[in-house]
């Protein structure tokens, strides 16, 4: 099957001209370096169909992180290039295209998001830069869908130009010149109200207030909706639901059966946090704690995403950041490890070096919850009041700029200052924002369910098997010599390991104090990252720095759980 | 910053004095001409990709504290640059 390569710099839309292609959903957002790796789909032409490939933005055909490798590889592949451009800048990103067209590989150029250019007063004449590139050229709106049939149709006449041969860095950019004198004329035009709050949101003095109100916002807008839905929706639920497997429960009467799908009945009754059944805990937990807080997070951040604010907000942290051994990108990572840290470590490709990109796997794995994790901690310390979650949260705070500055230190490398490209802030799109969260939370429910499950059966085994008890015994020194916890504890960090927010709910029967649970919700996070996690760092530091972060992440625990108990239990 | 006066049109800057300064040493909201970028093979390629080029006009839209980055504006688009980088970008300015 033929291959046809998306390729185009950072931030143009690949994706989502790549979505409209296929119609396979990917991640598109308006910041630079949402696709990191590939993603392939099929499409249908006349008789042939064609393996379509989405590869990573590039500015040039010399790569200088990951992502841009990841796009030469792809490259490489190709039969055929749609080569997409941002017509908005378009001498910019003419510099890929003619790189492309020295390989003589067939390019068809679709020059996206031509309804903004014309907005901002940019017309380019078509007809002259087919000429000009002896290429043909589709002007594209892919958000809107305008245009893309256009290319489908025009796909087999991609070809490659005769012209344009091999030449040197400084004659690329003159013929670009030239090119651009020839067919693009731009009117002036006045500052706009978004430009004003495009400034305003990027200059420290007013940058940083509007931060904080923005990020305020953020937080009260995720937790006022995943309360809403709970109360509202999730609850209610499981209300209904209750006599029906209460009703399973007598009908099962006492046994193996009743202990695995309903688990232990507290008076009589089922409580769908201690009672560890598949049916009661092991749906409770995910549907009316977790998938509520998943929803109401991914919805905000796809909005986020979809602005343009983030590449503001890593500008801000960028002073901070760089402290840290990264620079201000390293934000996007973390706020897509709020959501989950698999996605969080993978966003740390666009990172430059080896070094950057350890520090901030390490950073994310032990001090960024996720919101599965934080769903149960608002659930379990909620009734305690605010001020203990607060403790947590500045707790994992501390120790991310603490770990930080000592990785700066210990780790060898390069730490590259920030070069980052700010989109224009962008109106993001209801049917875009609601498509992404509802992939995200579709995820979730794929990746999460059946680990649950199952760690809701190794639960039940462990106790049958009396293991837990054993295991207790062995770790006791340390749990509840050294963190001052219940040595039942130990389960639950084990049980952490497959899912953080399972184990959360395990402490709950423990009868530990407040400030107990703080430390215990605390240590979930740093101890050791869930599987998932750990299979995606290994995959990107490689066996020797997986080690070597694992190490860290046993230091970091001991330090951090040692002194939580002598500032908050006083012993 | 460098002062000095010159008998031959530069870059299309006709003759007079020119200012030379890096782009983190202009006041806030000015705008200049980029002169030169000072720095090997990688540095200046890093800007290419973003635009940043001699004889490009540039506008600084924002400067952090406590060595923090710097924002510019080119071609109507802004990055946000690390100091040592701006540092090496050298603008001229006619006085």
């Amino acid at each position: 099957m033929k291959k046809i390569v998306l390729m185009g710099n950072p931030n143009v839309g690949k994706s989502v001209v790549f979505s409209r292609l296929t119609g396979a959903n990917v991640i598109a957002s308006n910041y630079p370096g949402t696709t990191v790796d590939f993603s392939k789909g099929k499409m249908r032409l006349g008789k042939e169909g064609y393996e379509i490939i989405d590869a990573p933005g590039t500015y040039s055909l010399d790569p200088s992180n990951k992502a841009e490798e990841v796009a030469l590889e792809m490259f490489g592949l190709a039969d055929l290039i749609i080569n997409v451009a941002d017509a908005t800048n378009l001498e910019r990103n003419l510099y890929l295209t003619l790189q492309l067209l020295e390989r003589k590989k067939p390019v068809i150029l679709a020059l996206n998001m031509w309804d903004e250019a014309r907005h901002t007063g940019i017309s380019i004449d078509i007809k002259k830069l087919e000429y000009d590139l002896q290429i043909p050229v589709v002007p594209t709106v892919a958000l809107s869908g305008e245009g893309i049939h256009d290319l489908i149709r025009r796909i087999d006449e991609a070809r490659s130009a005769e012209k344009i041969e091999p030449m040197t860095e400084s004659d690329r950019w003159i013929k670009i010149g030239e090119i651009i004198k020839n067919v693009q004329q731009v009117t002036h035009r006045h500052h706009t109200l978004r430009d004003w709050i495009s400034e305003a949101s990027i200059r420290p003095l007013t940058g940083f207030p509007i931060a904080l109100v923005v990020i305020f916002t953020a937080l009260w807008l995720v937790s006022f909706i995943g309360q809403t839905l709970i109360s509202y929706i999730f609850d209610p639920l499981f209300t209904l639901y209750t006599p029906i497997v209460m009703g399973l429960s007598t009908w099962l009467g006492p046994g193996f059966l009743q202990e695995l799908l309903i688990g232990n009945l507290i008076n009589g009754q089922i409580d769908y946090l201690q009672s560890m059944g598949l049916l009661t805990t092991g749906l409770y937990v995910p549907f009316a704690m977790v998938l509520p807080y998943i929803i109401a997070f991914y919805s905000v951040l796809a909005v986020f995403e979809d602005s343009g604010y983030l590449p503001r907000l890593a500008t801000l942290t960028d002073t901070i950041f760089h402290r840290l051994g990264m620079h201000g990108f390293g934000i996007i990572p973390v706020f897509l490890s709020l959501g989950c840290n698999v996605p969080g470590i993978l966003a740390a490709r666009s990172l430059e070096t080896k070094k950057q990109r350890f520090i901030v796997s390490a950073l994310l794995a032990i001090s960024v919850p996720c919101m599965a994790k934080n769903a149960m901690v608002f659930g379990i310390l909620g009734p305690y009041g605010i001020g203990y979650i607060i403790l947590v949260f500045a707790t994992l705070f501390i120790v991310f700029i603490s770990s930080g500055l000592i990785l700066n230190r210990l780790i060898k490398g390069d730490s590259p200052e920030i070069c980052l490209e700010i989109p224009p802030y962008r109106k993001p799109d209801t049917m875009t924002v609601l498509k992404k969260t509802w992939m995200r939370i579709r995820w979730f429910l794929q990746e999460a369910i059946p680990f649950l499950f199952l760690g809701v059966l190794l639960i039940n085994l462990l106790y049958t098997f009396g293991f837990v008890e054993w295991l207790g015994g062995i770790f006791a020194p340390v749990v509840q010599g050294w963190f001052g916890l219940p040595k039942e504890a130990t389960t639950a960090l084990l049980i952490g390991f497959l899912r953080k927010d399972l184990a959360v709910g395990m402490l709950l029967p423990l009868g530990m104090s407040p400030m107990q649970l703080v430390i215990a919700t605390t240590l979930l996070t740093v101890y050791f990252p869930c599987v998932g996690t750990f299979a995606v760092m290994f995959r990107e530091l490689g066996i020797r720095d997986m080690i070597k972060a694992t190490a860290f992440m046993i230091c970091t625990a001991f330090v951090v759980g040692g002194v939580m108990r002598f500032v908050l239990l006083g012993v | 910053m460098d002062i000095y006066t010159h008998n031959r049109t530069i870059l299309g800057i006709p003759k007079g004095t020119i200012m030379e300064q890096p782009i983190a040493s202009l006041e806030t909201g000015k705008t200049a001409v980029i002169l030169r970028l000072e720095g090997g093979y990688l540095f200046r390629k890093k800007m290419g990709d973003m635009g940043i080029r001699e004889r490009k006009t540039i506008r600084l839209v924002a400067i952090h504290p406590f060595h923090g980055p710097v924002v510019v504006e080119v071609d109507g688009r802004e990055v946000t640059l690390g100091r040592g980088m701006a540092e090496h970008i050298i603008t001229g300015d006619l006085e």
